[in-house]
């Protein structure tokens, strides 16, 4: 990142933290002990649970690789492509403690052929393509735990 | 049920990339099945528009927009839109005032014209809606296929051989209807020379998105009866249930499934069927045919395991045997699917119940599944929309 540009914002402002290690932030029931992403304005949404205290929990840092593919071809707007297009990959990765899946972009350089289902990921912040933002905006992915940065 | 719903007429405008209004696409496919019925249009008292997103007001509107297009005759309207379940909830709509006694005869009517390329969300910076966000982050419908195949792959050592086949055998039946915007057969190797989509998926194992329109005309079993129609195929069970908490797949548009603390997660896709099941009194075994939803070819696949045709994880075991294919114990998609139409999205789930009528009929022509008494269809888009109808004779 040239250090004379300020530093990229948020893509999706609220929605995961910057810090070391970075983290999505959900919804957790006090109730059920149901969690979910992004977070919840309108109370839990499990039918048998009448809960409505809703708490902002930051999630697991690391889950396991569930499954994953590619976009191969450039998705259409609001998508924000670089010039050229590079094709990324996709993963949707398990929580183990919140059981749940949430899907993200990988990080670039990952040789999808080294990519095992049930294999060890981990949550990073890097920046993404956006209007007029030359440093881009900060968004989560996965990348397999352990990685080089 | 007391009453009974017969579909007494069908008919489609052929699927293709027309780049006409799509009224001119419903207005064709309602014409073909009131031609079909038997009926004239002034006798229709309920219309029941399938709904498209992409073609303005008229398009939120349908069943409006076509009866005003037919000619307004005083009918009631109906507009219903549930993302690919579209068509079969404006379906229900239509038995509904039927069963219960407010109307005898109802059109129903689904059409669409859509744009090239990837289906897109509705302009403007919205980071509240789950759809613009995905879409921001670059997360597509194919995306989703993708995961799936991949999953299965993983859990039953399916191969993206076993994706090939599924379009290879579709396109075979697709080759015979005219409706088809595809009638080309395609072998295996071609579909593995085409370019990556959504790894392992393929571009041609992912289905296009077209234009089209159909129309059905229902009945009740006493006003047929009247007609000397009596034995028209009659409209067994429409399931439209909406998925239980929490979800079991990522589904579209989410990005992440609710967690699955408190509860043990179930297939929505399984439950869709089931439902349609248990309202027809009919189990898996009494299926001749099934008009499944092949987004992909690896979700036919799903579909298929979905819809009890073969215990979970033996539908590529079942597709190599040739189970699937016209001639075979179960044929499935016998118009050639979505691989041979493309997704005209309100129109879609119609256009499903068309085939079975057709086939129950005997009228499938080279397409026939032979001696075809039930037959089953089964479709799932987003927010939690889906639908399986069965139809009987």
């Amino acid at each position: 990142m040239p250090s004379t540009s300020s530093p990229p914002a948020p893509l999706l402002p609220g929605w995961y933290t910057l810090g070391e290690p970075p983290q999505l932030i959900g919804s957790h029931c006090a109730g059920c002990g149901s969690h979910y992403f992004p977070r919840l304005a309108t109370g839990c949404r499990n039918p048998d649970c009448s809960d409505s205290r809703l708490e902002d929990v930051p999630l697991s840092h690391n889950g396991r690789l569930w499954s994953f593919t590619t976009a191969s071809y450039q998705p259409p707007a609001p998508y924000v492509a670089a010039e050229p297009f590079v094709p990324f990959a996709l993963a949707a990765v398990e929580l183990e403690r919140e059981r749940m899946i949430v899907l993200g972009q990988v990080v670039a350089g990952v040789d999808l052929d080294t990519l095992r289902i049930g294999m060890a990921m981990e949550l990073v912040i890097e920046p993404v393509p956006a209007e007029n933002e030359p440093a881009g905006r900060l968004l989560w992915k996965w990348r397999p735990a352990g990685a080089a940065p | 049920m007391s009453r009974e719903v017969v579909i007494l007429g069908a008919g489609m405008h052929p699927w293709g990339k027309w780049g006409r209004n799509f009224v001119e696409y419903g207005v064709a496919a309602a014409r073909a099945a009131l031609a079909d019925a038997g009926v004239a249009w002034r006798d229709i008292r309920f219309v029941s528009g399938g709904a498209t997103m992409r073609c303005g007001y008229p398009g939120y509107v349908a069943g409006a927009t076509f009866a005003q297009a037919l000619g307004w005759q005083g009918a009631e309207v109906n507009s219903s839109y549930a993302a690919c379940a579209t068509g079969s909830q404006a379906l229900a709509a239509a038995r509904a005032k039927i069963l219960g006694g407010e109307v005898e005869l109802a059109l129903v009517v689904g059409a669409d014209t859509t744009p090239k390329g990837f289906l897109a969300p509705a302009r403007g910076e919205r980071p509240d809606d789950p759809d613009w966000v995905r879409f921001r982050i670059g997360v597509t419908n194919p995306t989703y296929f993708g995961l799936y195949a991949q999953r299965r792959m993983h859990l039953y050592g399916d191969t993206v051989e076993d994706f090939a086949l599924v379009k290879a055998k579709n396109s075979e039946h697709g080759v015979h209807n005219v409706l088809a915007r595809y009638r080309k057969r395609f072998t295996p190797e071609e579909v593995a020379a085409s370019a990556i989509v959504a790894a392992p998926l393929r571009l041609m194992d992912i289905c296009a998105t077209s234009d089209g329109g159909a129309a059905l005309v229902l009945a009740s079993r006493d006003y047929a009866r009247r007609l000397g129609r009596g034995d028209a195929p009659r409209l067994a069970a429409i399931s439209v249930v909406t998925p239980t908490f929490p979800s079991a797949l990522l589904e579209m548009p989410d990005l992440a499934t609710d967690g699955a603390m408190a509860a043990t997660p179930a297939s929505f896709r399984a439950a869709l069927p089931q439902k349609a099941y248990e309202e027809a009194g009919l189990g898996p075994e009494d299926i001749d045919l099934a008009e499944v939803y092949d987004l992909s070819t690896a979700l036919e696949l799903d579909w298929i395991e979905d819809l009890q045709l073969c215990p979970r994880g033996e539908a590529a075991a079942l597709l190599r045997s040739g189970a699937t294919r016209l001639g075979g114990r179960i044929p499935v998609n016998p118009s050639g699917g979505l691989a041979c139409f493309g997704e005209a999205v309100p129109a879609q789930a119609l256009a499903q119940v068309c085939e079975l009528v057709w086939q129950l009929r005997g009228q499938a022509g080279a397409r026939q599944v032979e001696g075809a008494r039930a037959g089953i269809t089964c479709n799932q888009g987003l927010f939690g929309h889906g639908s399986a109808v069965i139809v009987t004779r």
